[in-house]
């Protein structure tokens, strides 16, 4: 499956303003939200990316695989599964840090066109199938 | 007001990362030691010296970075492209050290890594790491 690069930074782009609002209001349904948009661009396609599709129609110039930033957005989706916790829990500070470490990625994202999930997955992938050798030996 | 405090720090951090990354990207430096031989790439080492990308099916720079080389490659004689895809090759990848996609490695003509950049390289530090190589 291939994505619209211009639809992921758009998107990025408002995941840092969500997040970024999450870190003001210390607010646990806003970071609750994006979570539910990061679970659906995990296993379907980021409510933010179609809110694009809507707004610019056409088809952008170059295409990429979506399978890098799909996985990014379960990366974030475990940062502010972690933040929702430290919210519930009435535990604030490591809330913060989780969210604030999602937003890290998202603003690198949005601002250079970075995407740090993506360059995981490479590593995670490195790591991978060592940890499948082991489990079969 | 500490969300505040955390949110500014966190966009501070990410600009010194995104700043400090678009100035590194790309750039060719030094690298010091591995040897590979055409066995380990899979093909045939270039005359007098051969460029290694890796690369992985999904990364948008590989893209362009292959452009750049091949250009180069066909520009240079005696050198040869090679590109290895690093979800096939995890052996080497681990063994290189190579963490981000596209790499590009600049060996010698027996095989030894002289050059290492890490993201898109411009033709220009390309062909300066090649001259390098072959003196």
């Amino acid at each position: 499956m291939r994505a619209d690069p211009r639809a992921l930074r758009f998107g990025a782009a408002v995941t840092t303003l969500v997040l970024l609002s999450v870190l003001l209001t210390e607010s646990f349904w806003l970071l609750a939200a994006q979570a539910v948009v990061f679970a659906l661009g995990t296993i379907w396609r980021s409510p933010y990316v179609m809110l694009f599709k809507a707004l610019v129609p056409g088809a952008p110039k170059e295409t990429e695989d979506a399978r890098p930033p799909r996985f990014a957005q379960g990366v974030g989706l475990a940062f502010t599964v972690v933040g929702l916790a430290g919210f519930a829990a009435g535990i604030t500070p490591p809330a913060l840090v989780a969210t604030a470490a999602a937003l890290l990625a998202a603003f690198l994202n949005a601002a250079f066109g970075f995407c740090l999930g993506c360059e995981m997955y490479l590593l995670i992938r490195r790591l991978l199938p060592a940890a499948n050798m082991e489990v079969s030996k | 007001m500490t969300g505040l405090w955390v949110a500014l720090a966190t966009l501070a951090l990410g600009t010194v990362i995104g700043v400090v990354r678009l100035r590194r990207d790309g750039r060719v430096n030094d690298a010091a030691g591995e040897r590979l031989s055409a066995a380990d790439l899979g093909s045939e080492l270039g005359e007098r010296a051969t460029l290694v990308q890796f690369s992985t099916a999904f990364c948008q720079p590989c893209r362009a970075t292959r452009r750049v080389l091949a250009d180069v490659g066909a520009l240079v004689p005696g050198v040869a492209h090679v590109e290895i895809d690093a979800e096939s090759r995890l052996d080497l990848v681990r063994r290189l050290g190579i963490t981000r996609t596209p790499t590009v490695l600049v060996l010698d003509a027996a095989g030894s890594v002289v050059k290492r950049a890490v993201g898109q390289p411009r033709k220009a530090d390309v062909l300066a790491a090649l001259a390098a190589a072959v003196a």
